[in-house]
């Protein structure tokens, strides 16, 4: 009797255990959240009041509120507040993309910038233009094609005898798939009569400089719907990350979750791409950065969160950092990018 | 080549299970299984008891993992039905089958960053709604820490554990399950020999789900079915053969694509089977404690004396 009793209290201490830990991952997933955010509206914020022309925050709250401040209204609300929108959703969207990939392929370097995604994506949107006359948010449905195609490529390349994806091999598909989008780009470029050397930047190495309300609300609302049915596959992908046996024994069913978390993850990186070009390693470096900042485990509201802070942060250095001269975006996230990338193959050995 | 299991309990001082006795917990007819072009079991009619542990045991590559994998509907048989529970295996749901069998394979991965609290709370997965609320999850959860006395460990990551504790905590994670049977694809791999005990006489011992924990009355390993609520199903592939004598109600030997005999561990642990199944040369005696088969290998050794 004696033992049933302390067997009982013993459980009773075990489940309080076990609340205990999972409210302790609740909160701390909270924490990094709430962090997050407040770290994307701070560089946000940088963005807009800081820089070269410095705005006041009464004149920034006067000019959003509608009025008229002779050149400060034009360059808040036509390029600073604009820009900084934009990076945030097209960083919430690669982040988010980064974070299913990730999820899906098991493999760090596994991201729709390595894997030519987004430079699919970017031929797709270069095409439209060139042979359809295509402009603005025009161009999405051409960039998800090229997307489709660039995804369907690397599928090609390194799926098994048994179907799906194995090893190593999509790295080098990607590699080859990125490399082709970049040709097409490039190709077009140079029939292409842009005149603004910023517009052609968009294309080949990502920038925000396009900035309009109009890809701002596009992408918004494609974020919308994209994010919350991204966040429920991420989370129904949990028992796959254990090995698809276990995850069959457990009653989920890896495959088409597997399939349609790709396909969610391709179109949030091609609706990002359509109106920011292919950002370089913002996906790939989201996961991993708020993986640490959640002790351990990856979330795709945090890997969207990073995302977002790292294209704006990014931004702000792009137009400042040379004095008069605007870089493009992308320049910097890939000089960033290019660094961490080594980091992380080095690390990945060390594990494996 | 294909032998039935004997239906009625083997052991004269059984008492025979509520949900046992006729109806086998799975039923094969006619089974072919392969990955190829060549099947590697061929046309196999078994039974397998409800509220026992059955254990196959065979060969490298003979294809008892195959069966379990089978049973696990990890592989779609090339012909041949198994039925689970009086139901047809293919018409059973995904989920539904998650709830009434768990399946531990051999690898399975560790995500990184998860707890061991996190890991077991992912058996919970089959009984969780689409929102991702469940009932009792916490309670299961600490439950099956309890049981593979892992609850110490709840807050470490998996990834840092020993193979020892991992494998304690994959047997947790399928216990959290919570089904009426389970299938075990060599639980004992990075285990000695103690723990192997430790985790054979737990899952031998296991209650129905819901079930209160019984307690052991005593030592005596020999008697061991009279659990009121009758036990859960066991259906685990091992390789060491004394233990594998020691821990089954129901031994199954497989090879030559198919079973070649089944039984209670005296009937299958002979001399002839074991020259069949294994190519090895045997000496069998009784344990003199428990009167259960031990196998003293001879090899080729056997020729020489």
């Amino acid at each position: 009797m004696t033992a049933v009793l302390d067997r009982t209290t013993r459980s009773d201490q075990t489940e309080e255990l076990v609340h205990e830990l999972a409210v302790r991952r609740r909160r701390q997933v909270l924490r990094v959240v709430v962090g997050l955010v407040v770290a994307l509206l701070a560089v946000m914020a940088v963005r807009v009041l800081l820089g070269r022309y410095t705005v006041t925050i009464p004149d920034f709250v006067a000019i959003v509120g509608g009025a008229q401040i002779p050149g400060a209204t034009f360059v808040v609300m036509e390029e600073k507040l604009p820009r900084a929108v934009l990076g945030a959703v097209a960083g919430l969207a690669f982040g988010a993309s980064g974070a299913l990939f990730r999820r899906v392929l098991g493999n760090p370097l596994a991201s729709p910038d390595i894997l030519g995604i987004a430079h699919g994506a970017s031929a797709g949107a270069v095409t439209g233009m060139m042979l359809w006359g295509l402009r603005g948010v025009q161009v999405v449905p051409a960039a998800l094609v090229g997307s489709a195609v660039a995804l369907a490529i690397v599928l090609a390349a390194s799926a098994g005898r048994h179907g799906g994806i194995v090893g190593q091999r999509f790295l080098l598909g990607g590699v080859a798939v990125a490399a082709l989008g970049t040709a097409v780009v490039t190709q077009f470029m140079a029939r292409l009569t842009l005149n603004d050397a910023h517009e052609a930047a968009v294309w080949t190495v990502g920038s925000l400089s396009g900035a309009s309300v109009d890809r701002i609300l596009w992408l918004g609302a494609a974020l919308v719907v994209l994010l919350p049915l991204g966040a429920w596959l991420h989370a129904a992908l949990q028992p796959a990350e254990l090995g698809s046996e276990l995850a069959v024994g457990l009653g989920s069913r890896p495959v088409p979750t597997r399939a349609a978390a790709l396909g969610v993850g391709t179109v949030l990186a091609a609706a990002a791409t359509a109106v920011a070009g292919p950002l370089a390693f913002v996906a790939l470096l989201s996961t991993p950065i708020a993986t640490a900042l959640g002790r351990g485990r990856p979330h795709i509201l945090t890997a969207a969160l990073t995302g977002a802070v790292i294209v704006v942060a990014a931004d702000i250095v792009a137009s400042e950092a040379l004095g008069t001269v605007d870089l493009p975006t992308g320049v910097v996230t890939g000089a960033l990018g290019a660094p961490a990338m080594l980091w992380i193959l080095l690390r990945s050995r060390k594990v494996a | 080549m294909s032998i039935s299991a004997p239906d009625a309990p083997t052991r004269p001082s059984t008492s025979v299970p509520r949900d046992g006795g006729t109806d086998p917990a799975f039923r094969l007819r006619g089974l072919t299984l392969g990955y190829g072009a060549e099947p590697v079991i061929r046309d196999l009619d078994l039974d397998i008891p409800a509220g026992k542990t059955t254990v196959f045991i065979g060969a490298n590559g003979c294809g008892k993992s195959t069966i379990l994998r089978a049973l696990g509907r990890q592989l779609t048989p090339t012909s041949g039905t198994i039925e689970v529970g009086g139901r047809d295996l293919a018409r059973v749901k995904a989920r539904d089958h998650a709830r009434s069998v768990a399946f531990l394979p051999q690898s399975p991965l560790v995500p990184e960053g998860l707890t061991v609290a996190e890991l077991v709370a992912r058996g919970r997965h089959p009984h969780r709604r689409w929102w991702g609320g469940g009932d009792d999850d916490e309670g299961v959860v600490a439950e099956a820490l309890d049981m593979t006395d892992t609850a110490s460990l709840a807050h470490r990551r998996v990834d840092e554990l020993s193979g020892g504790q991992r494998q304690r905590v994959w047997v947790a994670l399928v216990l959290a399950q919570a089904t009426p049977t389970l299938l075990l694809d060599e639980p004992c791999s990075f285990l000695d020999l103690a723990h192997q005990l430790d985790i054979l006489d737990l899952v031998h011992d296991l209650p129905m789900p819901g079930a209160t924990r019984p307690e052991k009355t005593n030592g005596d390993s020999t008697d061991r079915d009279g659990v009121a609520g009758g036990r859960r199903t066991v259906v685990a592939v091992l390789h060491e053969l004394s233990l594998s004598a020691r821990v089954a109600d129901h031994l199954v030997a497989v090879a030559e694509g198919g079973v070649v005999a089944a039984g209670t561990p005296d009937e299958v642990i002979t001399t002839e089977n074991l020259r069949r199944v294994f190519g090895l040369d045997a000496d069998i005696i009784p344990d003199p404690l428990t009167g259960q088969p031990v196998v003293l290998p001879r090899g080729r050794r056997k020729d020489f004396a």
